[in-house]
């Protein structure tokens, strides 16, 4: 049985639909991604699923509690990290912890122990003393991050973690990411970077409008699109006229010649490489290298939702 | 056991972050204080004992709706009000502790007045056994008005506008200067829907006997404002921060 079932949620204000009729499940221990450009549904979708929103329609059920008639029961197996650092700024990082920790129940000696162990996992223990408004972007993400998980949730949603900080800080993020998963932990990561999704993530699904409009594994994402089939050659040779005879030569293909004395074949069809390479022979051009150019998730994101992958990048830098 | 740790947790904070911050104790002395003299300059004749009820009232009013409403505004502008809203505690016991810090913090700043005129007269023959539950009452309904302010309000300076709206037409229709059958006949009955009115009696009837209504039934309008205003609240809330 999923650990999280999402059943034809909907979501509108007025006329405006944010989020239209969509269902995913998730795995226990799963690293589930959900990537989306701005105003595609993704934070509506987190909001009804935290109980932060109310669902106009459909359901979120997890680890067996609806969340709809038992918010409270599902916000305590949650660990909730809003795009934003949204603790305490007078307050020190170990404050912070301590009062999280008690708005879980958690008893003073236990929420101590607790925080002292989080500071130190996340590499804070300096700064525990430290006023957060005090803190760097990086400090702070990791701060939000830890008092998520004072409570040792079953599911953690990651609302844009790694978005805006330093990068030693998001290598620290995503290994603790993975390690949870490691521990058991469910984790729902909504982000704009694809790479990040690609490396981490079991599985993926796209929104784009308030639908998804495809989800599962790396793997199975790229079969759902069949992108053209490309070979990098790394030549000795800068010249425009032997490009457009080897795409005479073989039909169906697109020669593009590129600035680094390197050509790219594009064909629909799988290529054979052994009359190429003799075409090339002929005509004395040296080759030095030949790779297969792979599709990238991005490729298949720009493919299926229509987005520009610069859009998305652009947006990257800024809110959701 | 959960709510409890929670609500002590949420009260604490507040009264450590908010109430206790160095400007708020200087403003919840200097206003009434100043309130307190203002009035003594104005009318050196006047009994200081007659002049209390109404600056006790004004203290409590003006230090609990200001103070609320501004705390949980500012908290939802920067988002950290999301924290205990996704807690796993009712909304009840949230509301329940962001209110009792306003109400301590309104209860200490009606006592200031009483401190100062405490060197001038006598107070033990102040009724204190009617004077203590009606601060509270009022510090409650008070506060429950903040809160239907904080729940209204996008912006802390939006949320200081609401406030004075409401509270300086109170300040006039509550009995605290002109009392109610002096008010024109229109305006006397809204004079009974405002609950400072009946808090304002209470302690009137308490310093120097000048109360109208009975204790009795001053105190039964303020509970079924308190608690009126706790249900219209929490649907407020249901409403407005839970989409």
């Amino acid at each position: 049985m999923a650990f999280v079932r999402v059943s034809n949620l909907k979501k509108t204000y007025g006329d405006v639909t944010a989020v239209d009729d969509i269902s995913f499940d998730i795995q226990k221990g799963e690293i589930f991604g959900f990537l989306g450009p701005n105003g595609a549904g993704k934070t509506s979708t987190v909001n009804m699923m935290i109980g932060l929103s109310r669902p106009t329609a459909g359901d979120v059920v997890i680890d067996g509690i609806d969340v709809r008639r038992k918010p409270k029961q599902a916000q305590a197996i949650m660990g909730i990290v809003a795009d934003e650092s949204n603790l305490y700024k007078d307050m020190d990082g170990f404050e912070n912890l301590c009062f999280c920790a008690a708005l879980y129940g958690m008893r003073k000696e236990e929420r101590e122990l607790r925080a002292r162990q989080l500071l130190e996992q996340f590499r804070l223990k300096e700064a525990g003393r430290r006023p957060f408004k005090a803190y760097s972007k990086g400090m702070r993400r990791k701060l939000t991050i830890a008092a998520a998980l004072i409570h040792s949730p079953r599911i953690l949603f990651l609302d844009e973690p790694t978005t805006g900080i330093d990068v030693e800080s998001s290598r620290q993020i995503r290994e603790m990411i993975v390690k949870l998963k490691e521990q058991g932990t469910t984790v729902f990561l909504t982000t704009h970077h694809i790479e990040e999704a690609e490396r981490i993530c079991d599985r993926i699904a796209f929104i784009a409008k308030g639908q998804i409009v495809a989800s599962g594994t790396v793997a199975e994402l790229m079969q759902r699109i069949s992108l053209d089939r490309a070979i990098h050659f790394v030549t000795g040779i800068q010249d425009d006229e032997f490009a457009f005879e080897l795409q005479k030569n073989f039909e169906g293909s697109q020669v593009e010649r590129k600035s680094d004395h390197s050509l790219v074949m594009r064909l629909q069809e799988r290529l054979e490489l052994f009359p190429v390479m003799e075409f090339f022979h002929h005509h004395g051009v040296a080759v030095y290298e030949a790779k297969e150019l792979r599709p990238s998730l991005e490729d298949v994101f720009v493919r299926l939702t229509g987005i520009e992958s610069s859009i998305l990048k652009k947006e990257k830098g800024g809110g959701k | 056991m959960t709510s409890l740790i929670a609500y002590w947790n949420i009260l604490k904070k507040d009264v450590k972050y908010y109430y206790l911050k160095p400007p708020n104790i200087s403003w919840g002395i200097i206003f009434p204080l100043s309130w307190t003299l203002m009035q003594l300059i104005r009318s050196p004749g006047g009994s200081i004992l007659e002049l209390l009820p109404g600056l006790i009232s004004m203290s409590v009013l003006f230090g609990t709706t200001s103070m609320l409403a501004v705390t949980i505004t500012f908290e939802r502008s920067d988002r950290s009000f999301e924290r205990l809203l996704l807690a796993p505690i009712s909304l009840h016991t949230m509301v329940l502790a962001k209110i009792s810090g306003a109400i301590v913090f309104g209860i200490l700043n009606a006592f200031v007045p009483v401190f100062f005129a405490s060197f001038f007269v006598h107070l033990h023959e102040v009724d204190w056994k009617l004077v203590l539950p009606a601060v509270l009452m009022i510090a409650v309904t008070s506060t429950l008005l903040g809160l239907l302010i904080a729940v209204t309000a996008k912006q802390v300076f939006e949320a200081q506008t609401f406030s004075n709206l409401f509270r300086f037409p109170m300040l006039f229709l509550s009995g605290l200067f002109i009392p109610i059958k002096d008010l024109p006949r229109f305006l006397q009955p809204i004079a009974y829907c405002i609950p400072l009115t009946y808090g304002t009696d209470v302690i009137k009837g308490a310093f120097i006997g000048a109360n109208v209504l009975s204790p009795m039934l001053s105190f039964g309008a303020l509970s079924a404002f308190a608690i009126g205003l706790f249900i219209i609240s929490l649907k407020n809330i249901h409403k407005k921060w839970i989409l």
